[in-house]
């Protein structure tokens, strides 16, 4: 029963949803599936939080490798849900000037949206900056001339790298738009690095692109209807407890 | 002399000109526009009758040049039609039919050369009348111009404009079922290597040998993304594995939902391998639904655990090159799969074997074996092969179309004649199979 019940509520909902593709009628009901999943998840969202409190209050007490980080994470936490709940420096809303909490728990100047504008979004951005090094040592191994593929593969991005950037403009702009040979049609200006990117791009990387969606989309249908037929139940746990 | 010229020219000349443009010029923004021509509307079709399009021809003085403008937007307005009503205090027991004049009223305004707007907000079956006016300058509006009869939106019970759709994914979802029931009675098939997953269990193997953690990652997205359904397919696999080699498996979640979910099938694996025991619901943990706050915690614990085996396995954005630099400068053996084909290059960049889009899909039955999840590769691959075909019966089309045509603007440049077979199947392919045109 414990896999029964939930494969088939996943299968109704699942070809409800791919009738809403087809069956103008569906797509209510499969607002209404969406909506239901919203609810679940918010619910969820108790427990994720329950959890989270849990593990980290587990390692501050048995003084695990980084516990410490384990506090910031509780006290940050609780400020947050504080501020946010009890909607510290929130201003009344104009419908209810009365009730001093009526007002926008994230209206700017509270210290709800202070924690974010001045603390989260920072730390995000901090996180996202590192992707630029990450991105420049990843690019620093994958391009290495080990072997003939290696090698070409380190031309191309060296071309489109450039391409892309003023320094392909700078290189290459003196190039001559007059044809090489005779009226083959292939002019100097065909070489112009920006050009040759745009051409690695649209004729090489794009077709490339295309063949792995198809793929991805056939892997998609496949997957789902090995969900929706339950061939594969791996994902919904065992009839027994461990 | 010279000095009395300039006297008048500046004193009189230049002001009354200026009082004469400005006067001419204010006299033409005080004109209304003329208003908008051919008023249509239709249903939209394929749909559950709640969608109007209109159409006009813009008004004469909508033009484009024009400075300033002679018409600032259109305002379209509506009104139901009720033509069947009661009216009882008048003629007791009898029906009279009245036209309900109801008020027309606003519901879209459109700018300056556009000459189409579709009402979404409309009841099937409901008799509707559109009226509408160009607005000048200074608010000063046209002629309204009213539809000759009321439109009524209708439910479609099939959306026809995707019947070419619905074709392809009836003959992909059936060859699919289709090889499922063969390989249920029986029928063997046979599957390539895939190098990504024959790891795994050297990977898995290799954590157990360092006494170090496995992790897997199972993306940022929730449970209602397939891409995370497949992930967590894979899990199943892989925490059957490290319960064989008694590994320590670690899955931090961005997700309640797949927490729970990823719970559940470990607790399963460790239950099929034999060893209920060893399965820890600890190990499988919610951390954040926020990206960055997820990667931060997720690589501060892969600096201080360092473990010998990393996996991603699900939808991943930004955080993908971050997690996987990471377990490389851990020293990891890291297998990643994903169908985020921005993603791609960077997983190939910094993981040792990486599932690239349908390999993914395809990792769970290659794990399991089991011939029914195999079968479902094979409809897969027949899904290619129809793919294939549609892609080179449409590319050779066009190619001799655009040859056809080339050869007749040679010919004859500028006779207009019908549209050779070769053109039609062109447009045919183009407009009712890639477009939204149907059967």
């Amino acid at each position: 029963m414990k896999r029964t019940i939930p494969l088939f509520i996943s299968a109704v909902t699942g070809f409800v949803l791919i009738g809403t593709a087809f069956i103008p009628q569906f797509v209510d009901w499969g607002n209404d599936a969406m909506a239901w999943f919203n609810l679940l998840a918010a619910f969820a969202f108790i427990l994720g939080g329950g959890n989270l409190l849990k593990m980290q209050l587990q390692k501050i007490s048995a003084q695990q490798p980084g516990w410490g980080y384990a506090a910031v994470t509780l006290i940050a936490f609780f400020i947050t849900l504080y501020v946010g709940l009890a909607k510290v420096g929130v201003n009344p809303s104009v419908k209810f000037p009365e009730f001093a909490w009526s007002g926008e728990f994230q209206e700017e100047g509270s210290a709800f949206w202070w924690l974010f504008e001045y603390i989260f979004y920072p730390l995000s951005a901090t996180m996202f900056a590192l992707l630029a090094f990450y991105i420049s040592s990843a690019a620093f191994r994958a391009f290495r001339a080990k072997n003939t593929e290696a090698t070409i593969l380190l031309l191309i991005a060296v071309i489109v790298l450039l391409g892309r950037t003023y320094a392909g403009v700078w290189l290459t702009g003196w190039l001559p738009n007059e044809p090489i040979i005779g009226s083959s049609g292939i002019t100097y200006s065909d070489f112009h690095l920006p050009h040759l990117s745009q051409i690695i791009m649209d004729d090489f990387t794009t077709p490339g692109m295309r063949a792995i969606t198809i793929g991805i989309a056939l892997g998609v249908a496949s997957t789902s209807l090995k969900v929706l037929l339950g061939v594969d139940r791996s994902y919904l746990g065992s009839d027994q407890e461990a | 002399m010279h000095l009395w010229k300039n006297v008048v020219i500046r004193r009189l000349m230049i002001p009354l000109t200026w009082f004469i443009t400005s006067s001419v010029s204010l006299a033409i923004a005080a004109e209304p526009p003329a208003p908008p021509t051919q008023f249509r509307a239709e249903d939209v079709p394929g749909d559950a009758g709640t969608a109007i399009d209109l159409f006009w021809t813009l008004s004469p003085d909508d033009e484009e040049d024009t400075k300033p403008r002679k018409v600032l937007r259109y305002v379209i307005y509506r009104k139901t039609v009720d033509g069947d009503k009661k009216v009882p205090s008048l003629n007791p027991g009898t029906k009279m039919i009245v036209e309900e004049e109801n008020k027309f009223e606003i519901i879209g305004e459109p700018t300056y050369r556009v000459n189409k707007f579709r009402d979404s907000n409309c009841e099937a079956g409901v008799p509707y009348m559109y009226r509408i006016e160009a607005v000048g300058q200074e608010g000063l509006t046209s002629t309204p111009v009213e539809l000759k009869e009321p439109v009524i939106a209708s439910l479609q019970w099939f959306n026809l404009q995707r019947s070419w759709f619905a074709v392809f994914v009836f003959l992909i979802c059936g060859s699919v079922i289709l090889f499922i029931e063969m390989a249920r009675k029986g029928t063997i098939f046979k599957v390539r290597k895939i190098a990504g997953l024959e790891a795994i269990n050297d990977a898995v193997g290799r954590a157990t040998e360092m006494g170090r953690s496995c992790l897997f990652v199972p993306g940022i997205q929730d449970i209602n993304d397939i891409q995370t359904v497949a992930g967590i397919t894979i899990l199943a696999q892989v925490a059957e594995t490290t319960a064989d080699y008694r590994a320590t498996l670690e899955v931090p979640t961005s997700r309640s939902l797949v927490m729970t979910t990823a719970r559940d099938t470990v607790e399963a694996a460790y239950l099929a391998a034999g060893r209920p025991d060893e399965y820890n619901e600890d190990d499988i943990y919610y951390i954040t639904d926020e990206q960055f706050g997820y990667v931060a915690s997720v690589t501060g614990k892969m600096v201080r655990d360092k473990p010998a085996a990393c996996f991603y396995m699900g939808a991943f954005y930004a955080e993908s090159l971050i997690l996987a630099e990471t377990g490389n400068s851990v020293g990891a053996i890291q297998v990643a799969g994903t169908a985020m084909p921005t993603q791609l290059p960077f997983f190939v960049a910094a993981c040792d074997f990486t599932l690239i889009g349908e390999e993914f899909f395809a990792a769970s039955a290659y794990l399991s074996g089991e011939p029914q999840q195999l079968g479902s590769l094979k409809g897969q691959d027949f899904g290619k092969v129809i793919g294939g075909i549609l892609l080179l019966a449409g590319c050779i089309i066009m190619t001799l179309s655009s040859f056809e045509s080339a050869f007749e603007s040679g010919e004859k440049s500028q006779v207009e004649s019908d549209p050779t077979f070769l053109q039609s199947a062109q447009t045919y392919l183009k407009e009712n199979i890639l477009g939204k045109g149907g059967f």
